[in-house]
């Protein structure tokens, strides 16, 4: 009897053990690899381009990179938007969209002579103002938060959207 | 037999059984290799037993392939595509290397699929041989796992957007969608982080998972015996089974080397045929290089993730959200299901129809899908624009001007006319048979049916002439 307890407790006390020497190696870790969830995305207006650059009525194609890219980044380090300058001035002169289609995310192409974009993808269809002209998208072109400071078009910067933020 | 040879076998014999002797071979490893079998797979019946040990080779041959391609390939976004190309195309052999590696993951999903399919008609995932079923269905989602996170190492144009759609598709999850997408991409956008994390998940985490789940196989399939091939009429019961079986066992053959043999020939047949398309076609070629500022990019998955593709083309977008997430979901609940929810009864597939319809119901669906795939109408025509001389010869100077319009306002890149343009839409090659002049220029004002309105980015004369010309299309 006496010895059945003391089997039973060595075994509690292994078994314990063990489970510490996997807790005190796998939570690290796992806070290592879970990391990106708890880190706030950087969200600075970064330059595009000049706003002479963008000459009324066209939407052009612009690269923004991010604020703080990993050295090995390479050409991921960019990332591309449609911006179209429907005024001349004042709070309607851009409208700055996400290149990804709002269907899953595939890069959609603008047609200047149709004013359309479309997506390689499954075909969506988008009018010029990002509004859904045809296709599976569920919801118009996600749009970017925009400044003009100085003669300067700047942009803010988003994570890779999804249907999720609405 | 020379003398010098004789000795040369005496002593490799008198080491061999020194070393078998030493480690116990003939208690473990031998003993194990010897397990009895049933007598009935003497018979052609065991050519139907030999897919999972094929699909081991495959896996060892993936394994072997992958470790060489490690020692070039860099998972840096600024280098993995350059070392791709150098890995095709200066490395010694390395187009050989990587297309078995590539020729070999398409091999994995077919055969773990044939192999799936065989157990599931012969009922071998009954009683008691549940757990090899789970573990199996784990096993292939693990070849599914690494079937997909090894098409992103190339880091081409395709692979980049797929990690997008990816993401995009892992955020259409309930709840945790959001959190899935950051984890995915290692961050707020695919960049720096991305590609190490899928280049560790694909050599590190999955085949860790994947040696596990094989060794907890492989130990079922000894320990529970290989399943007699089935009878129709005799049913499986959960209080007779067991004992029924170690009768059969004990007049069974051993596995070595009385079934093993077979399990050579068809795995030889597999490698060699991995090995000669390789040979034959090489490593697939990479698309452009990733860049996210190009967005001129046409992302398909490999061939056995088409059908999946063309399903998302095709249904409903309201019913988009529930299938992308619950199809998948409902197909691996289903696998895992199935041997819980059907233990025992009638093994053999003549007397389970419904089991066959479950088998070939979803291969033909997703045969055609995967057609569809292959010619994506629904994807906008974006090169090569231009309609056939014949088309517009003979044209008045509107109608001529309308051509011309078709093709760059992007008419041409939904419809076809005479075999030119996109399939998108329906084909114009008769249109005005079908419709007025009229009807005609309401249609491409106003658009409707799928059909984007134009009357924003046509001119009144230009909707005018392209109606002209489409009248002339009878």
């Amino acid at each position: 009897m006496k010895n059945s307890t003391r089997r039973a407790f060595l075994s509690r006390v292994t078994v314990g053990l063990t489970g510490a020497i996997a807790a005190i190696v796998g939570l690290p870790i796992l806070g290592y690899l879970l990391a990106p969830l708890f880190q706030v995305p950087s969200d600075d207006l970064v330059k595009v381009g000049l706003v002479t650059d963008f000459p009324l009525g066209k939407t052009k194609l612009v690269s923004i990179r991010d604020p703080s890219p990993l050295p090995w980044a390479g050409q991921t380090a960019e990332t591309a938007l449609w911006v179209r300058r429907r005024q001349a001035d004042g709070p309607q002169m851009f409208q700055v969209f996400n290149v990804n289609c709002t269907h899953l995310g595939c890069p959609i192409n603008w047609q200047a002579e149709a004013k359309i974009f479309l997506c390689p993808c499954h075909g969506g269809v988008f009018y010029e103002d990002g509004t859904v002209a045809g296709g599976p998208p569920p919801r118009p072109l996600y749009e970017r938060e925009w400044a003009v400071r100085a003669g300067d078009l700047l942009v803010r910067q988003a994570a890779l959207p999804n249907p999720k933020q609405g | 037999m020379s003398p010098v040879w004789r000795s040369v076998r005496w002593w490799l014999s008198s080491v061999a059984a020194w070393l078998g002797e030493r480690f116990e071979l003939e208690d473990s490893v031998l003993a194990v290799l010897r397990h009895p079998v049933p007598r009935a797979l003497e018979r052609p019946v065991g050519w139907f037993y030999v897919f999972g040990a094929a699909t081991l080779a495959i896996f060892i041959v993936q394994i072997a392939t992958g470790v060489a391609l490690a020692m070039t390939y860099v998972p840096a976004p600024n280098s993995a595509y350059d070392s791709l190309q150098f890995i095709s195309h200066e490395a010694t052999l390395g187009s050989l290397i990587r297309g078995i590696h590539y020729f070999g993951a398409g091999a994995m999903v077919v055969l773990v699929l044939v192999h799936m399919t065989q157990v599931y008609l012969f009922g071998a995932f009954k009683f008691p041989r549940e757990v090899n079923w789970l573990s199996g269905s784990l096993l292939l989602l693990g070849t599914l796992a690494m079937a997909f996170t090894g098409q992103l190492l190339r880091w081409d144009q395709d692979a980049f957007w797929a990690i997008v759609v990816a993401a995009e598709q892992a955020a259409q999850a309930p709840v945790i969608g959001g959190w899935l997408v950051t984890l995915v991409v290692a961050g707020a956008n695919v960049g720096g982080a991305t590609l190490t994390r899928f280049y560790a998940t694909h050599v590190f985490l999955i085949p860790a998972a994947i040696f596990g789940l094989l060794g907890i196989h492989l130990y079922l399939v000894v320990k529970r015996g290989i399943s007699e091939p089935p009878v129709a009429g005799e049913r499986v019961d959960r209080a007779g089974y067991r004992a029924r079986y170690r009768e059969l066992l004990a007049r069974g053959i051993p596995f070595w080397p009385d079934a093993a043999w077979r399990d050579a020939v068809v795995s030889a047949i597999a490698v060699a045929c991995v090995v000669l398309l390789a040979a034959i076609l090489g490593a697939p070629a990479l698309g452009k290089p990733a860049d996210p500022t190009v967005v001129v990019a046409d992302p398909r998955p490999d061939w056995y993730f088409l059908g999946y593709f063309a399903l998302l083309a095709l249904i409903p977008p309201a019913t988009e959200a529930v299938v992308i997430i619950g199809l998948p979901l409902f197909a691996f609940v289903f696998l895992f299901l199935v041997p819980i929810l059907w233990p025992d009864g009638e093994r053999h597939w003549s007397r389970r129809p419904v089991a066959i319809a479950a088998v070939a119901l979803p291969f033909i669906a997703y045969a055609a899908l995967t057609t569809a795939g292959l010619e994506s109408p629904w994807v906008p025509r974006l090169q090569g624009a231009g309609l056939s001389s014949t088309v517009t010869a003979g044209l008045d100077a509107p109608a001529t001007h309308g051509s011309e319009l078709f093709v760059t306002k992007s008419c041409w890149a939904c419809h076809q006319i005479e075999g030119s343009g996109g399939r998108k839409g329906p084909d114009l090659s008769h249109v005005a048979a079908r419709l007025t002049r009229d009807q005609i220029t309401a249609r491409v004002a106003g658009g409707g049916g799928g059909m984007p309105a134009f009357a924003g980015s046509l001119s009144s004369q230009e909707l005018d002439d392209l109606a002209t010309f489409l009248a002339t299309r009878k």
